[in-house]
Protein backbone atom coordinates (compact mmCIF):
# COMPACT_ATOMS: atom_id res chain seq x y z
CA UNK A 1 0.00 0.00 0.00
CA UNK A 2 1.25 3.45 -0.88
CA UNK A 3 -0.61 5.70 2.51
CA UNK A 4 -0.75 3.40 5.76
CA UNK A 5 -2.26 4.60 8.76
CA UNK A 6 -1.64 1.92 11.26
CA UNK A 7 -3.63 1.94 15.13
CA UNK A 8 -2.99 5.31 15.32
CA UNK A 9 -4.20 7.39 18.45
CA UNK A 10 -3.90 11.22 18.62
CA UNK A 11 -4.69 12.72 22.09
CA UNK A 12 -4.71 16.19 23.68
CA UNK A 13 -4.45 16.84 27.38
CA UNK A 14 -7.84 18.74 28.52
CA UNK A 15 -8.64 20.03 31.52
CA UNK A 16 -6.04 17.50 33.09
CA UNK A 17 -7.97 14.78 31.30
CA UNK A 18 -7.13 13.10 28.04
CA UNK A 19 -9.24 14.07 24.88
CA UNK A 20 -9.26 11.33 21.79
CA UNK A 21 -9.24 13.34 18.78
CA UNK A 22 -8.57 10.44 17.37
CA UNK A 23 -8.87 6.54 18.94
CA UNK A 24 -6.93 3.98 17.16
CA UNK A 25 -7.66 4.22 13.37
CA UNK A 26 -6.27 2.28 10.37
CA UNK A 27 -6.36 3.31 7.04
CA UNK A 28 -5.02 2.67 3.75
CA UNK A 29 -4.99 3.68 -0.09
CA UNK A 30 -3.39 3.18 -3.30
CA UNK A 31 -1.37 6.06 -5.43
CA UNK A 32 -3.44 7.77 -7.68
CA UNK A 33 -6.40 7.49 -5.39
CA UNK A 34 -9.17 10.58 -4.09
CA UNK A 35 -9.70 10.34 -0.92
CA UNK A 36 -12.30 11.88 1.36
CA UNK A 37 -12.30 12.28 4.87
CA UNK A 38 -15.91 13.01 5.69
CA UNK A 39 -17.55 13.65 9.18
CA UNK A 40 -19.33 16.05 11.63
CA UNK A 41 -17.13 18.90 13.25
CA UNK A 42 -14.79 17.67 16.05
CA UNK A 43 -14.39 14.07 14.40
CA UNK A 44 -10.83 14.77 13.89
CA UNK A 45 -10.81 15.02 9.76
CA UNK A 46 -7.93 17.87 10.43
CA UNK A 47 -6.19 16.06 12.82
CA UNK A 48 -5.83 13.12 10.48
CA UNK A 49 -4.79 15.26 7.76
CA UNK A 50 -2.05 16.56 9.84
CA UNK A 51 -0.75 13.44 11.00
CA UNK A 52 -0.72 12.24 6.86
CA UNK A 53 1.11 15.89 5.89
CA UNK A 54 3.71 15.28 9.13
CA UNK A 55 2.68 18.52 10.66
CA UNK A 56 1.52 16.39 13.84
CA UNK A 57 3.16 13.30 15.09
CA UNK A 58 0.59 10.37 16.75
CA UNK A 59 0.79 9.84 20.37
CA UNK A 60 0.22 6.26 19.49
CA UNK A 61 0.88 3.85 15.89
CA UNK A 62 2.01 5.28 13.08
CA UNK A 63 2.14 6.57 9.45
CA UNK A 64 3.89 5.58 6.73
CA UNK A 65 4.02 7.19 2.83
CA UNK A 66 5.56 4.58 0.54
CA UNK A 67 6.69 2.52 3.07
CA UNK A 68 8.86 5.42 4.85
CA UNK A 69 7.37 6.67 8.21
CA UNK A 70 6.23 10.31 8.13
CA UNK A 71 7.76 12.42 10.60
CA UNK A 72 7.85 16.03 9.35
CA UNK A 73 6.23 17.73 6.31
CA UNK A 74 8.26 17.56 2.91
CA UNK A 75 7.52 19.16 -0.55
CA UNK A 76 7.15 15.65 -1.98
CA UNK A 77 3.08 16.10 -0.13
CA UNK A 78 1.76 19.56 -0.17
CA UNK A 79 -0.97 20.65 2.21
CA UNK A 80 -3.78 23.34 0.76
CA UNK A 81 -4.86 25.07 3.89
CA UNK A 82 -8.58 27.17 3.88
CA UNK A 83 -7.23 30.22 4.12
CA UNK A 84 -3.90 31.73 4.36
CA UNK A 85 -2.21 29.69 1.44
CA UNK A 86 -2.13 32.54 -0.43
CA UNK A 87 0.87 35.60 0.45
CA UNK A 88 -0.91 38.47 0.13
CA UNK A 89 1.93 40.82 -0.46
CA UNK A 90 2.76 38.27 -3.55
CA UNK A 91 1.48 38.64 -7.08
CA UNK A 92 -0.14 35.73 -8.38
CA UNK A 93 2.39 34.36 -9.82
CA UNK A 94 4.63 34.89 -7.18
CA UNK A 95 2.06 32.79 -5.05
CA UNK A 96 2.76 29.70 -7.33
CA UNK A 97 6.62 30.11 -7.51
CA UNK A 98 6.93 30.19 -3.41
CA UNK A 99 7.13 26.13 -3.50
CA UNK A 100 9.69 26.22 -5.82
CA UNK A 101 11.71 28.65 -4.48
CA UNK A 102 13.42 26.06 -1.86
CA UNK A 103 14.07 23.51 -5.04
CA UNK A 104 17.43 23.92 -7.11
CA UNK A 105 15.35 25.63 -10.28
CA UNK A 106 16.59 28.14 -12.57
CA UNK A 107 14.53 31.51 -11.98
CA UNK A 108 13.98 31.04 -15.53
CA UNK A 109 12.52 27.67 -15.01
CA UNK A 110 10.08 28.35 -12.01
CA UNK A 111 8.79 31.38 -14.12
CA UNK A 112 7.92 28.71 -16.83
CA UNK A 113 6.88 25.98 -14.91
CA UNK A 114 4.39 28.83 -12.62
CA UNK A 115 3.39 29.94 -16.00
CA UNK A 116 2.53 26.14 -17.47
CA UNK A 117 0.41 25.65 -14.03
CA UNK A 118 -1.05 28.99 -14.05
CA UNK A 119 -2.38 28.42 -17.34
CA UNK A 120 -3.70 24.78 -16.71
CA UNK A 121 -5.82 26.21 -14.05
CA UNK A 122 -7.02 28.89 -16.63
CA UNK A 123 -5.60 31.95 -14.85
CA UNK A 124 -2.47 32.83 -16.76
CA UNK A 125 -3.84 36.24 -17.32
CA UNK A 126 -3.97 37.39 -13.53
CA UNK A 127 -0.43 36.26 -12.98
CA UNK A 128 0.76 39.76 -12.50
CA UNK A 129 -2.45 40.53 -10.35
CA UNK A 130 -2.66 40.21 -6.16
CA UNK A 131 -4.33 37.47 -4.95
CA UNK A 132 -7.31 40.18 -3.10
CA UNK A 133 -7.98 41.38 -6.35
CA UNK A 134 -9.21 37.74 -7.36
CA UNK A 135 -12.80 35.75 -6.34
CA UNK A 136 -12.66 33.26 -3.67
CA UNK A 137 -12.97 30.34 -6.39
CA UNK A 138 -10.20 32.18 -8.45
CA UNK A 139 -7.90 31.86 -5.44
CA UNK A 140 -8.40 28.44 -4.78
CA UNK A 141 -7.39 27.92 -8.35
CA UNK A 142 -4.23 29.57 -7.41
CA UNK A 143 -3.34 27.88 -4.45
CA UNK A 144 -4.04 24.43 -6.91
CA UNK A 145 -1.72 25.92 -9.55
CA UNK A 146 0.84 26.39 -7.03
CA UNK A 147 0.56 22.79 -5.11
CA UNK A 148 1.05 21.30 -8.30
CA UNK A 149 3.78 23.19 -9.34
CA UNK A 150 6.03 21.33 -6.92
CA UNK A 151 4.66 18.46 -8.84
CA UNK A 152 3.60 16.38 -5.28
CA UNK A 153 3.10 13.37 -4.91
CA UNK A 154 -0.16 13.63 -2.94
CA UNK A 155 -2.01 16.86 -2.42
CA UNK A 156 -3.77 17.26 1.39
CA UNK A 157 -6.38 19.37 1.67
CA UNK A 158 -8.44 20.50 4.28
CA UNK A 159 -11.86 21.91 3.24
CA UNK A 160 -10.69 23.78 0.15
CA UNK A 161 -13.89 24.57 -1.10
CA UNK A 162 -15.48 25.78 2.28
CA UNK A 163 -16.01 29.33 1.91
CA UNK A 164 -17.48 28.99 -1.59
CA UNK A 165 -20.91 29.81 -2.68
CA UNK A 166 -23.00 26.63 -4.29
CA UNK A 167 -22.51 27.02 -7.77
CA UNK A 168 -19.30 28.09 -7.34
CA UNK A 169 -18.33 25.11 -5.47
CA UNK A 170 -19.94 22.82 -7.97
CA UNK A 171 -17.69 24.46 -10.87
CA UNK A 172 -14.46 24.16 -8.80
CA UNK A 173 -15.51 20.46 -8.14
CA UNK A 174 -15.45 19.70 -11.78
CA UNK A 175 -12.76 21.69 -13.07
CA UNK A 176 -10.72 19.93 -9.72
CA UNK A 177 -11.97 16.65 -10.57
CA UNK A 178 -10.68 16.98 -14.12
CA UNK A 179 -7.47 18.48 -12.98
CA UNK A 180 -6.95 15.45 -10.86
CA UNK A 181 -7.24 13.04 -13.03
CA UNK A 182 -5.15 14.66 -15.79
CA UNK A 183 -2.21 14.66 -13.15
CA UNK A 184 -2.85 11.45 -11.90
CA UNK A 185 -2.10 12.94 -8.25
CA UNK A 186 -3.16 10.97 -5.27
CA UNK A 187 -5.32 13.51 -3.48
CA UNK A 188 -6.90 13.08 0.28
CA UNK A 189 -9.15 15.73 0.50
CA UNK A 190 -11.47 16.85 3.91
CA UNK A 191 -14.43 17.80 3.54
CA UNK A 192 -18.18 17.92 5.44
CA UNK A 193 -20.19 18.05 2.38
CA UNK A 194 -21.58 14.44 1.13
CA UNK A 195 -22.40 15.06 -2.06
CA UNK A 196 -19.02 16.69 -2.45
CA UNK A 197 -17.69 13.44 -0.82
CA UNK A 198 -19.52 11.21 -3.83
CA UNK A 199 -18.51 13.72 -6.46
CA UNK A 200 -15.07 14.28 -5.69
CA UNK A 201 -13.70 10.36 -3.86
CA UNK A 202 -12.46 7.15 -5.30
CA UNK A 203 -12.95 6.15 -1.55
CA UNK A 204 -14.91 7.96 1.41
CA UNK A 205 -13.55 7.65 4.97
CA UNK A 206 -16.62 8.29 7.00
CA UNK A 207 -15.55 9.35 10.45
CA UNK A 208 -17.19 10.23 13.50
CA UNK A 209 -16.95 11.76 16.57
CA UNK A 210 -15.99 11.61 20.55
CA UNK A 211 -13.90 9.74 20.31
CA UNK A 212 -12.66 10.37 16.94
CA UNK A 213 -12.98 7.15 14.52
CA UNK A 214 -13.61 5.61 11.06
CA UNK A 215 -16.80 4.31 10.91
CA UNK A 216 -16.68 3.09 7.31
CA UNK A 217 -14.77 3.66 4.14
CA UNK A 218 -17.55 3.39 1.57
CA UNK A 219 -15.67 2.75 -2.20
CA UNK A 220 -17.47 5.11 -5.19
CA UNK A 221 -17.77 3.14 -8.05
CA UNK A 222 -19.25 5.03 -10.30
CA UNK A 223 -17.09 5.87 -12.81
CA UNK A 224 -15.06 8.94 -13.38
CA UNK A 225 -17.26 11.19 -15.09
CA UNK A 226 -19.93 11.83 -12.68
CA UNK A 227 -23.77 13.24 -12.86
CA UNK A 228 -24.85 14.56 -9.42
CA UNK A 229 -28.37 13.46 -10.67
CA UNK A 230 -27.51 9.79 -11.33
CA UNK A 231 -29.76 6.87 -9.46
CA UNK A 232 -25.83 5.42 -8.78
CA UNK A 233 -24.72 8.85 -7.85
CA UNK A 234 -28.19 9.10 -5.46
CA UNK A 235 -27.39 5.60 -3.99
CA UNK A 236 -24.03 6.22 -2.70
CA UNK A 237 -25.11 9.55 -1.26
CA UNK A 238 -27.99 8.01 0.27
CA UNK A 239 -25.71 5.04 1.91
CA UNK A 240 -23.67 7.40 3.55
CA UNK A 241 -26.75 9.46 5.13
CA UNK A 242 -27.77 6.17 6.54
CA UNK A 243 -24.60 5.99 8.00
CA UNK A 244 -24.43 9.12 9.71
CA UNK A 245 -28.24 8.49 10.66
CA UNK A 246 -27.68 5.32 12.00
CA UNK A 247 -25.46 7.14 14.67
CA UNK A 248 -28.67 9.49 15.32
CA UNK A 249 -30.98 6.59 16.14
CA UNK A 250 -28.23 5.38 18.48
CA UNK A 251 -28.06 8.72 20.16
CA UNK A 252 -32.05 9.23 20.41
CA UNK A 253 -32.26 5.65 22.33
CA UNK A 254 -29.31 6.57 24.42
CA UNK A 255 -30.86 9.58 25.67
CA UNK A 256 -34.40 8.44 26.07
CA UNK B 1 -10.69 67.15 3.22
CA UNK B 2 -11.36 70.46 2.65
CA UNK B 3 -13.26 70.05 6.03
CA UNK B 4 -10.15 68.41 7.67
CA UNK B 5 -8.47 71.58 6.96
CA UNK B 6 -11.09 74.26 7.63
CA UNK B 7 -11.39 72.77 11.23
CA UNK B 8 -7.61 72.64 11.44
CA UNK B 9 -7.20 76.22 10.55
CA UNK B 10 -9.93 77.94 12.95
CA UNK B 11 -8.13 76.06 15.80
CA UNK B 12 -5.18 76.95 15.05
CA UNK B 13 -6.59 80.73 14.38
CA UNK B 14 -8.57 80.58 17.88
CA UNK B 15 -5.47 79.40 19.57
CA UNK B 16 -3.56 82.58 17.71
CA UNK B 17 -6.48 84.65 19.15
CA UNK B 18 -6.38 83.66 22.56
CA UNK B 19 -2.25 84.35 22.81
CA UNK B 20 -2.98 87.63 21.18
CA UNK B 21 -5.47 88.51 23.41
CA UNK B 22 -3.43 87.25 26.39
CA UNK B 23 -0.63 89.30 25.65
CA UNK B 24 -2.20 92.73 24.55
CA UNK B 25 -4.48 92.54 27.82
CA UNK B 26 -2.45 90.28 30.45
CA UNK B 27 0.21 93.50 30.84
CA UNK B 28 3.64 90.58 30.58
CA UNK B 29 6.91 91.79 29.51
CA UNK B 30 7.10 91.53 26.31
CA UNK B 31 10.19 89.91 26.40
CA UNK B 32 9.35 87.05 28.02
CA UNK B 33 5.76 86.76 26.41
CA UNK B 34 5.99 87.61 22.66
CA UNK B 35 2.95 88.41 20.74
CA UNK B 36 2.61 85.76 17.44
CA UNK B 37 4.01 88.13 15.24
CA UNK B 38 7.45 88.23 16.98
CA UNK B 39 7.43 84.82 16.71
CA UNK B 40 6.77 84.68 13.11
CA UNK B 41 9.78 87.70 12.55
CA UNK B 42 12.13 85.46 14.71
CA UNK B 43 11.22 82.64 12.26
CA UNK B 44 12.06 84.75 9.41
CA UNK B 45 15.32 85.99 11.26
CA UNK B 46 16.29 81.93 12.12
CA UNK B 47 15.80 81.38 8.20
CA UNK B 48 17.67 84.68 6.68
CA UNK B 49 20.61 83.93 9.03
CA UNK B 50 20.89 80.22 8.11
CA UNK B 51 20.48 79.23 11.74
CA UNK B 52 17.48 77.28 10.89
CA UNK B 53 18.30 75.35 8.05
CA UNK B 54 21.66 74.21 9.61
CA UNK B 55 19.73 73.04 12.52
CA UNK B 56 17.18 71.22 11.04
CA UNK B 57 19.99 69.10 8.56
CA UNK B 58 21.86 68.71 12.07
CA UNK B 59 18.96 67.34 14.00
CA UNK B 60 17.84 65.36 11.40
CA UNK B 61 20.97 63.87 10.87
CA UNK B 62 21.16 62.91 14.62
CA UNK B 63 17.68 61.78 14.80
CA UNK B 64 17.83 59.40 11.96
CA UNK B 65 20.61 57.88 12.99
CA UNK B 66 19.20 56.40 16.30
CA UNK B 67 15.88 56.40 14.73
CA UNK B 68 16.50 54.15 11.64
CA UNK B 69 19.35 52.18 13.96
CA UNK B 70 16.69 51.47 16.47
CA UNK B 71 14.07 50.56 13.68
CA UNK B 72 16.89 47.54 12.29
CA UNK B 73 17.98 46.07 15.64
CA UNK B 74 14.46 46.61 17.07
CA UNK B 75 12.94 44.82 14.35
CA UNK B 76 15.51 42.15 14.06
CA UNK B 77 15.41 41.68 17.84
CA UNK B 78 11.82 41.58 17.58
CA UNK B 79 11.72 39.18 14.89
CA UNK B 80 13.99 36.57 16.61
CA UNK B 81 12.44 36.76 20.13
CA UNK B 82 8.28 37.00 18.02
CA UNK B 83 9.22 33.44 16.64
CA UNK B 84 11.50 32.17 19.26
CA UNK B 85 8.75 32.58 22.40
CA UNK B 86 10.81 30.67 24.81
CA UNK B 87 13.74 33.00 24.10
CA UNK B 88 11.27 35.61 25.24
CA UNK B 89 10.52 35.03 28.60
CA UNK B 90 13.62 35.39 29.47
CA UNK B 91 14.09 38.72 27.42
CA UNK B 92 10.70 39.52 28.28
CA UNK B 93 11.03 40.96 31.82
CA UNK B 94 14.45 42.81 30.48
CA UNK B 95 12.94 44.75 28.68
CA UNK B 96 9.98 45.48 30.83
CA UNK B 97 12.35 46.75 33.34
CA UNK B 98 14.45 49.06 31.04
CA UNK B 99 11.72 50.10 28.88
CA UNK B 100 9.99 52.23 31.62
CA UNK B 101 13.23 54.49 32.19
CA UNK B 102 12.87 57.49 30.57
CA UNK B 103 15.42 57.85 27.64
CA UNK B 104 16.50 61.24 29.62
CA UNK B 105 17.74 59.22 32.64
CA UNK B 106 20.27 57.93 30.94
CA UNK B 107 21.70 60.70 29.56
CA UNK B 108 24.36 61.23 32.46
CA UNK B 109 25.28 57.38 31.22
CA UNK B 110 26.01 58.42 27.91
CA UNK B 111 27.60 61.87 28.69
CA UNK B 112 30.04 59.67 30.64
CA UNK B 113 30.74 56.91 28.24
CA UNK B 114 30.52 58.83 24.95
CA UNK B 115 31.40 62.73 26.17
CA UNK B 116 29.78 65.32 24.84
CA UNK B 117 28.86 66.45 20.91
CA UNK B 118 26.31 64.11 18.68
CA UNK B 119 26.34 60.85 20.15
CA UNK B 120 24.04 61.89 23.22
CA UNK B 121 21.72 62.97 21.20
CA UNK B 122 21.80 59.86 18.83
CA UNK B 123 21.58 57.23 21.69
CA UNK B 124 18.78 59.04 23.36
CA UNK B 125 16.61 58.67 20.22
CA UNK B 126 18.03 55.15 19.70
CA UNK B 127 16.50 54.67 22.97
CA UNK B 128 13.47 56.56 22.96
CA UNK B 129 12.28 54.81 19.30
CA UNK B 130 14.10 50.90 19.75
CA UNK B 131 11.50 49.49 22.85
CA UNK B 132 8.02 50.52 20.89
CA UNK B 133 9.85 49.07 17.69
CA UNK B 134 10.87 45.86 20.02
CA UNK B 135 7.64 45.14 21.51
CA UNK B 136 5.69 45.65 18.79
CA UNK B 137 7.58 43.62 16.11
CA UNK B 138 7.70 41.01 18.97
CA UNK B 139 3.46 41.34 19.17
CA UNK B 140 3.16 41.67 15.10
CA UNK B 141 4.94 38.22 14.92
CA UNK B 142 3.66 36.28 17.44
CA UNK B 143 0.35 37.74 15.60
CA UNK B 144 1.06 35.80 12.59
CA UNK B 145 -1.41 32.95 11.98
CA UNK B 146 0.51 29.55 12.43
CA UNK B 147 -0.75 28.58 9.26
CA UNK B 148 1.85 30.77 7.27
CA UNK B 149 4.69 28.87 9.94
CA UNK B 150 3.22 25.44 8.07
CA UNK B 151 3.15 26.61 4.70
CA UNK B 152 6.93 27.21 4.61
CA UNK B 153 7.79 24.18 6.56
CA UNK B 154 5.72 22.19 3.65
CA UNK B 155 7.55 24.33 0.91
CA UNK B 156 10.74 23.40 3.17
CA UNK B 157 11.87 26.62 3.02
CA UNK B 158 15.27 27.27 5.14
CA UNK B 159 15.16 29.49 7.83
CA UNK B 160 16.60 32.49 6.46
CA UNK B 161 13.39 32.02 3.94
CA UNK B 162 11.09 31.83 6.09
CA UNK B 163 12.00 34.97 8.14
CA UNK B 164 12.66 37.14 4.72
CA UNK B 165 9.84 35.51 3.09
CA UNK B 166 7.18 34.49 5.10
CA UNK B 167 7.74 36.55 8.69
CA UNK B 168 8.63 40.18 7.88
CA UNK B 169 6.28 40.75 5.18
CA UNK B 170 3.35 38.89 7.09
CA UNK B 171 4.19 40.94 9.74
CA UNK B 172 5.38 44.40 8.30
CA UNK B 173 2.04 45.74 8.24
CA UNK B 174 1.91 45.24 12.17
CA UNK B 175 5.26 46.26 12.40
CA UNK B 176 4.67 49.44 10.30
CA UNK B 177 2.44 50.77 13.03
CA UNK B 178 5.40 50.14 15.40
CA UNK B 179 7.14 52.49 13.10
CA UNK B 180 4.72 55.13 13.27
CA UNK B 181 4.60 55.61 17.12
CA UNK B 182 8.53 55.12 17.65
CA UNK B 183 9.06 58.19 15.17
CA UNK B 184 6.84 60.00 17.18
CA UNK B 185 8.39 58.69 20.67
CA UNK B 186 11.78 59.64 19.54
CA UNK B 187 11.27 63.08 17.85
CA UNK B 188 10.20 64.25 21.13
CA UNK B 189 13.66 63.29 23.01
CA UNK B 190 16.05 64.77 19.62
CA UNK B 191 16.08 67.76 21.66
CA UNK B 192 16.47 66.75 25.05
CA UNK B 193 19.61 64.74 23.52
CA UNK B 194 20.62 68.20 21.67
CA UNK B 195 20.46 69.62 24.85
CA UNK B 196 23.85 68.30 26.77
CA UNK B 197 26.55 69.69 24.63
CA UNK B 198 25.50 69.87 21.10
CA UNK B 199 26.74 72.64 19.44
CA UNK B 200 24.43 72.53 16.70
CA UNK B 201 20.95 71.01 15.80
CA UNK B 202 17.52 73.00 17.30
CA UNK B 203 17.94 71.79 20.45
CA UNK B 204 21.27 73.55 20.92
CA UNK B 205 19.33 76.48 19.33
CA UNK B 206 16.75 76.59 22.74
CA UNK B 207 19.91 76.44 24.54
CA UNK B 208 21.38 79.06 22.80
CA UNK B 209 18.03 81.71 22.10
CA UNK B 210 17.11 80.82 26.09
CA UNK B 211 20.87 81.99 26.86
CA UNK B 212 20.85 85.19 24.76
CA UNK B 213 17.14 85.98 26.28
CA UNK B 214 15.75 85.75 22.74
CA UNK B 215 12.31 84.29 24.14
CA UNK B 216 10.84 85.38 20.58
CA UNK B 217 13.73 83.03 18.57
CA UNK B 218 13.41 80.53 21.61
CA UNK B 219 9.63 80.05 20.77
CA UNK B 220 9.92 80.40 17.06
CA UNK B 221 12.29 77.23 17.32
CA UNK B 222 9.71 75.37 19.78
CA UNK B 223 7.16 76.12 16.41
CA UNK B 224 9.31 74.58 14.00
CA UNK B 225 9.96 71.67 16.28
CA UNK B 226 6.46 70.79 16.33
CA UNK B 227 5.66 71.22 12.95
CA UNK B 228 8.77 68.97 11.79
CA UNK B 229 7.31 66.32 13.95
CA UNK B 230 4.18 67.03 12.53
CA UNK B 231 6.00 66.20 9.22
CA UNK B 232 7.46 63.32 9.75
CA UNK B 233 4.50 61.67 11.12
CA UNK B 234 2.74 62.81 7.60
CA UNK B 235 5.43 60.81 5.91
CA UNK B 236 4.98 57.95 7.92
CA UNK B 237 1.01 57.64 7.36
CA UNK B 238 1.93 58.07 3.88
CA UNK B 239 4.62 55.45 3.81
CA UNK B 240 2.05 53.26 6.09
CA UNK B 241 -0.47 53.40 2.92
CA UNK B 242 1.75 52.66 0.07
CA UNK B 243 2.45 49.93 2.31
CA UNK B 244 -1.09 48.74 3.20
CA UNK B 245 -1.78 49.05 -0.81
CA UNK B 246 1.09 46.92 -1.51
CA UNK B 247 -0.32 44.14 1.01
CA UNK B 248 -3.96 44.48 -0.18
CA UNK B 249 -7.02 44.54 2.00
CA UNK B 250 -6.17 41.72 4.02
CA UNK B 251 -4.14 43.58 6.01
CA UNK B 252 -5.47 47.00 5.50
N1 LIG C 1 -4.08 21.26 19.34
C1 LIG C 1 -5.19 20.79 19.92
N2 LIG C 1 -5.32 20.82 21.26
C2 LIG C 1 -6.43 20.35 21.86
N3 LIG C 1 -7.47 19.82 21.19
C3 LIG C 1 -7.40 19.75 19.86
C4 LIG C 1 -6.26 20.24 19.16
N4 LIG C 1 -6.46 20.03 17.84
C5 LIG C 1 -7.68 19.46 17.75
N5 LIG C 1 -8.24 19.29 18.95
C6 LIG C 1 -9.56 18.70 19.21
O1 LIG C 1 -9.65 17.50 18.51
C7 LIG C 1 -10.95 17.35 17.95
C8 LIG C 1 -10.84 17.07 16.49
O2 LIG C 1 -10.38 18.25 15.85
P1 LIG C 1 -10.26 18.42 14.28
O3 LIG C 1 -9.84 19.80 14.03
O4 LIG C 1 -9.43 17.34 13.74
O5 LIG C 1 -11.77 18.21 13.84
P2 LIG C 1 -12.37 18.35 12.39
O6 LIG C 1 -13.02 17.06 12.08
O7 LIG C 1 -11.37 18.86 11.44
O8 LIG C 1 -13.51 19.41 12.64
P3 LIG C 1 -13.97 20.63 11.71
O9 LIG C 1 -14.92 20.08 10.70
O10 LIG C 1 -14.68 21.54 12.67
O11 LIG C 1 -12.76 21.26 11.11
C9 LIG C 1 -11.71 18.61 18.26
O12 LIG C 1 -12.61 18.33 19.33
C10 LIG C 1 -10.65 19.58 18.69
O13 LIG C 1 -11.16 20.43 19.69
MG1 LIG D 1 -11.07 20.72 10.42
Amino acid sequence: MYVTVENVSKTYPHHGATFHALNDISLEFERGEFICLLGPSGCGKSTLLNLLAGFERPTLGRVTIDGVVVEAPSPKYVTIFQNYNLLPWRTVQKNVELGLESGNLSKKERQERATRYLDLVGLKAFAKNHPQQLSGGMRQRVAFAGALAVEPEIIFMDEPFGALDALTRMEMQDEFLKLQKQQGTTIVFVTHDIEEAVFLADKVVVMTPNPGKIKRVISVNIGEVRDRTSPDFLAIRDRIFGEFELKQKDRTEYFI
Amino acid sequence: MIRKFLRAAIGISVLIAVWQVAVTTGGFNPQLFPPPQKVLSGIHELIVTDMLWDSIVQSMLRFFSGYLSAVVLGMALGMYFGYFKGAWQFANPVAQILRPISPIAWLPFVVLWFGIGDIPAIVIVFIAAFFPVLLNTVSSVSKIDPTYFKLAKNFGLSRLDTFTKIIFPAAFPYIASGLHIAIGTAWVFIVAGEMVGAQSGLGFLIVDTRNNLRIDLLMSTMLIIGLLGLMLDGMVVYLERLIYKKWGAVSG
